[in-house]
This record gives C-alpha cells, structure tokens and sequence, in this order.
C-alpha cells in the first residue's frame, strides 16, 4: 500500500505549468575548444603511441629503420621548435593582435547608429566569416606586392607578413561578431537608465555596456586564438617556412625515407596539441566563470 | 533658453498620442504638473502609464500633440535630450542600477562623467545622499550584493544625484518583496516632503492616497477621470474607475 502510495504520488497529474527537466547545450562558438579540452589529457600520451607501433609494422625492406628515421627526427628537433613551430606561434600572435584591433573596430561599427558604416560593417564581417580561409590567404598573397615603395624607401613584404594578413582576416570578422553579440547581450535597460541620466550614446557604450560584456568576450576570444594557431600550417602552401615547410624539407634532406613520415609529423602534431589544449582547457573555465552572472 | 516661470505648469502635457506601430497606446492624454506637486497615475496593466512617463524624459517619442517640460518643447526636432534629462531623473521598475560599479560609484557616475563636476564634491553629495536614502554603510557594495528594495533605493539616489527639477517613478515597488516595498515608499515619501516634483505611476493605492496632490486614473490610453485623493478615492464619478477601485482596494 505504501509502495502504491509513492507510486501514485510519483505520477501526480497536474493542470499547472510544470518546468521540465531541460538540458542548455553548450554554446556552438566554443565547440571547437570544447572538443579539445574535453579529450582527457593522457590523449597527447595517446597520440605518440603510433611511433611504437610503427616500427613493427614496416620494418620491411631497407636499410633505413625506424630507429634511424628516430635518429633523424632528434637531430632536427631543436631546429624544427625554434625555426619552426615559434614561428607558427609568432604568426599566431601577430595575426590575432591584427584581427582584434580590426574586428573590435568592425564590432563597434556593426552597431553604429550610422547606416552606411553598419552596413559596410556587416558586410565586411559576413565576407570574411564566411569564406575559406585557404582561399583568403592564396588571394592576399597573389593580390599583395612582394614589395612597396614610400617616398623612394623600398619597403620589402616578406610572404610571413601576407600570411598574417591573410589569418587576420577571418579571425577579424569573428572577433567583430563576439563584439556585436556580446554588446547585444547586454539588456537594454542598461541602456534606457543610462539615458536617463543624461549620459552620450558614446559614454554609455565605453563606461557602461562595453565593461560589462568585455569577460564575457575573453573565452570566445581564446577559443579563436586555438583555432587560429591550429591553422597557421595553412602558411607552408605560400611557402612559409614554419614547421610543417621546414619538417618537409628537412624529411627531404633526409633522402625522402617514408619511415620518416610518421615521427617527423607526430613531432607537429604533438606541438601544436601541447600549445592549444592547456588553452582550451583555460577557455572552458573561463566560460564557466563568467557564465550567467547578471 | 525658453520662458518659463514658476506659476507655469513644470511639466505640461497636451493631446498626447503615442503609437507602437499599429497599436495606438495614447490616445490623446493631457495634464498638467505644478512646480513641488506629487502627482500619481493609476490604471490597469497596459494602460498607457509607462508609456506616458517614459515620453516626458523623451525615452519615448509621441506622434500626436506636445509635451514641455520646464519650456522646452519635447516635439521641436532640435531638442537637445540630454539637456532635457540632466532636469529629469527617472527610477525603473527594474532597478537597472549598472553591476560593475559600486553603489556609491553608481550615484557619482553622471554627475562626474555628465556634468563633469569635481569629484570631491561628488563624492560628498554621494555620501549624503547615501545618507538620505539610509544605507550609507552599503556604500561599497556590488548591486548583486544588494536586496531589492537596498537597490532600489540606491538607484534613487543615483537620479538625485543630477539634481533634477522632476522625479519620475515608474513602478518603483512593482518588484519589491511586500517587506521592502516600505522603505522605498518611505524613501519617496521624504523627497515628496522636501518639496521635489514627483510623478509616480504606482499600484500602491493607500500610498498614492497619502502622498499625492493629484490622481490620475488611465484606461486605455485616455485619462479617465482625476482629482484629489479625498474626492478621488471616495467620489469616483465613472463606472470603469469605480470597477479599477473595487478590485484594488
């Protein structure tokens, strides 16, 4: 009887509203940083484990082992981290000091009260948000001059800084659409009593809006400085020397062995894992941090 | 700028219409507003009184008739709205007091930022208008850290803080716990009392009835009927205001 009780009571029928259990998804802009620091850490441990299986698998014909093709990759090692991926991470830096200043720019213009510079705004946003960003870097390349000249100085431009041209592009119109929403997101009450105490259209964006939303722009920021720094190997199709030009190169000084493959690859991927996932994980504490705090 | 004496009407409002697109919310509302009078406006929810306040700081525009406040002329296409609002402070239902700042920092903000005053200065009248509204010990404090009615009674001090010839509340204790709508009537009782203009839109009738020198009951985007609290409350002449009252009192 009791049972039945509990039972009856656990299915009670009710004409009110009722909130049901619901579940939030993540929010989609930080699915990309979700998705690394939700790998457990033991995963850049995981990643080497193809070097151990490796050697088993092609030991086959030839002269070159895997143990040369091992030999090879330390000797290139200290080469490959400080000409290569530093310059991956230098590339990163640049491209995301550009794309910020400009997509800050293009964020405030995005809400201004003056059509034409919304729209151009929007536009350029839109553009750039939406297009390949293979195809972004091989235009700028091919529509940039390799050199300029200003008052007779001729100024060199070098391909590295057309590839940052290049990256900051879409990462600029991203950056602009966190600015948009993260002002919008702000409720227009804020607005409305800042009015009312008499303060400029400006003064209200940059004292009162603007200081309440930057927290919430750092996570989506961080999130775009992870994906940025995954895409600057899109440089060595411009003939960038970063770390993936420089592991073919130096896999070509070593005679082209496709025992070297693997390691020489490995050795990239377990850079560029090593550098992006500690970032991811701090974007998703930050995100928590900052989450819902009216 | 504009001639204006004190035997004139501070804020007069003439055959206002107002419309949100197609829905006409006022439909020609005039009153007038004495230097140092409360006035209080009921009605039922979607009547029109929100709106109506919210034109007299030029929060909202009007399609129909003319709004002066002090002489100025709320319709000329030249108004200059930030002078307008330096004279007209106004507190929401919402609070709306700005989470970053503190609550003192939240009372100095306009007049340091707006009326670029010295911030010595500032900071003392904060302090005592802190004072005023009794909570001089929070003044440090984070909006969040704050109740409801401590809120909004800092974001009344926030709109004395522009020293403002007109106080507009717009359903001020709309959101409060019953236990803290008290201290924010009080709060606006003791402003009445020191003589500041004051235009409530309230659903707190005995407050409206002991405060006000004037009651003005909308329906439906008119004013329907009006008059001083004794005769107001006691002697209401129209069906629909004697239906208003008898569900509310």
């Amino acid at each position: 009887m009791a049972s039945r009780r509990a039972h009856s009571i656990h299915r009670i029928q009710t004409d009110l509203p009722v909130l049901k259990p619901f579940y939030v998804p993540p929010p989609a802009y930080a699915s990309a940083s979700h998705w690394l620091a939700n790998l457990p850490p033991y995963t850049g441990i995981l990643l080497f484990l193809p070097l151990l299986i490796w050697p088993f698998a092609s030991h086959a014909a030839g002269e070159f082992t895997m143990f040369n093709a091992f030999e090879a990759l330390f000797n290139w090692i200290p080469f490959l981290f400080t000409s290569g991926f530093l310059f991956n991470v230098l590339i990163s830096l640049f491209s995301m000091l550009f794309g910020t200043l400009a997509g800050a720019v293009l964020g405030l213009g995005q809400i201004s009260k003056i059509s034409p510079v919304r729209r151009t705004s929007w536009f350029l946003t839109q553009l750039f948000r939406n297009s390949p960003w293979l195809v972004i870097l091989f235009i700028v390349l091919l529509a940039l001059p390799f050199e300029f000249v200003i008052f007779g100085v001729i100024i060199a431009v070098p391909d590295w800084m057309k590839a940052v041209f290049g990256l900051s592009l879409p990462i600029m119109a991203n950056i602009s659409e966190i600015v948009r929403g993260a002002v919008l997101s702000v409720p227009t009450a804020q607005w409305e009593a800042a009015e009312s105490l008499a303060f400029s259209r400006q003064q209200i964006l940059w004292r009162i809006i603007l200081p309440q939303c930057f927290k919430r722009m750092i996570p989506p920021w961080m999130n775009w400085y992870a994906i940025l720094t995954m895409a600057t190997p899109l440089c060595s199709l411009l003939g960038v020397e970063e770390i993936i030009t420089l592991s073919r190169q130096a896999m070509e000084a070593e005679n082209n062995h496709p025992e070297l493959l693997v390691p020489f690859y490995s050795f990239a991927l377990g850079m560029f894992f090593l550098y992006c996932y500690p970032i991811a994980r701090l974007t998703i504490r930050l995100e928590r941090k900052y989450a819902v705090k009216l | 700028m504009v001639s204006w004496t004190e035997k004139d009407p501070i804020v007069s409002i003439k055959d206002v219409h107002k419309s949100f697109g197609a829905l006409e919310v006022l439909k020609g509302v005039s009153l007038d507003v004495m230097k140092g009078e409360v006035i209080c406006i009921i009605g039922p929810s979607g009547s029109g009184k929100s709106t109506l306040i919210r034109c007299i700081n030029a929060l909202n525009d009007i399609q129909g008739g003319s709004i002066h406040v002090r002489g100025i002329d709320l319709t000329d296409p030249h108004l200059n709205k930030l002078e307008l609002r330096k004279k007209v402070g106004m507190v929401f239902q919402q609070y709306n007091l700005f989470p970053h700042k503190t609550a003192i920092e939240n009372v100095m903000m306009a007049p340091l930022l707006v009326l670029k005053e010295d911030e010595n200065e500032v900071r003392a009248r904060a302090r005592d208008l802190m004072k005023k509204v009794r909570l001089e010990e929070k003044e440090n404090a984070y909006p969040g850290e704050l109740s409801g009615g401590q809120q909004q009674r800092v974001a009344i001090a926030r709109s004395l803080a522009m020293s403002p010839d007109i106080m507009l509340f717009d359903e001020v204790t709309a959101a409060l716990d019953p236990e803290t709508v008290k201290e924010v009537l009080v709060t606006i009782k003791d402003l009445a009392q020191d003589g500041m203009t004051c235009i409530l839109v309230t659903h707190e009738m005995g407050f409206a009835r002991e405060i006000a020198d004037h009651i003005y009951f909308t329906d439906n985007g008119v004013i329907v009927e009006h008059g001083p609290p004794e005769t107001f409350f006691t002697k209401a002449k129209d069906p629909r205001t004697k239906d208003f009252l008898s569900q509310i009192l």
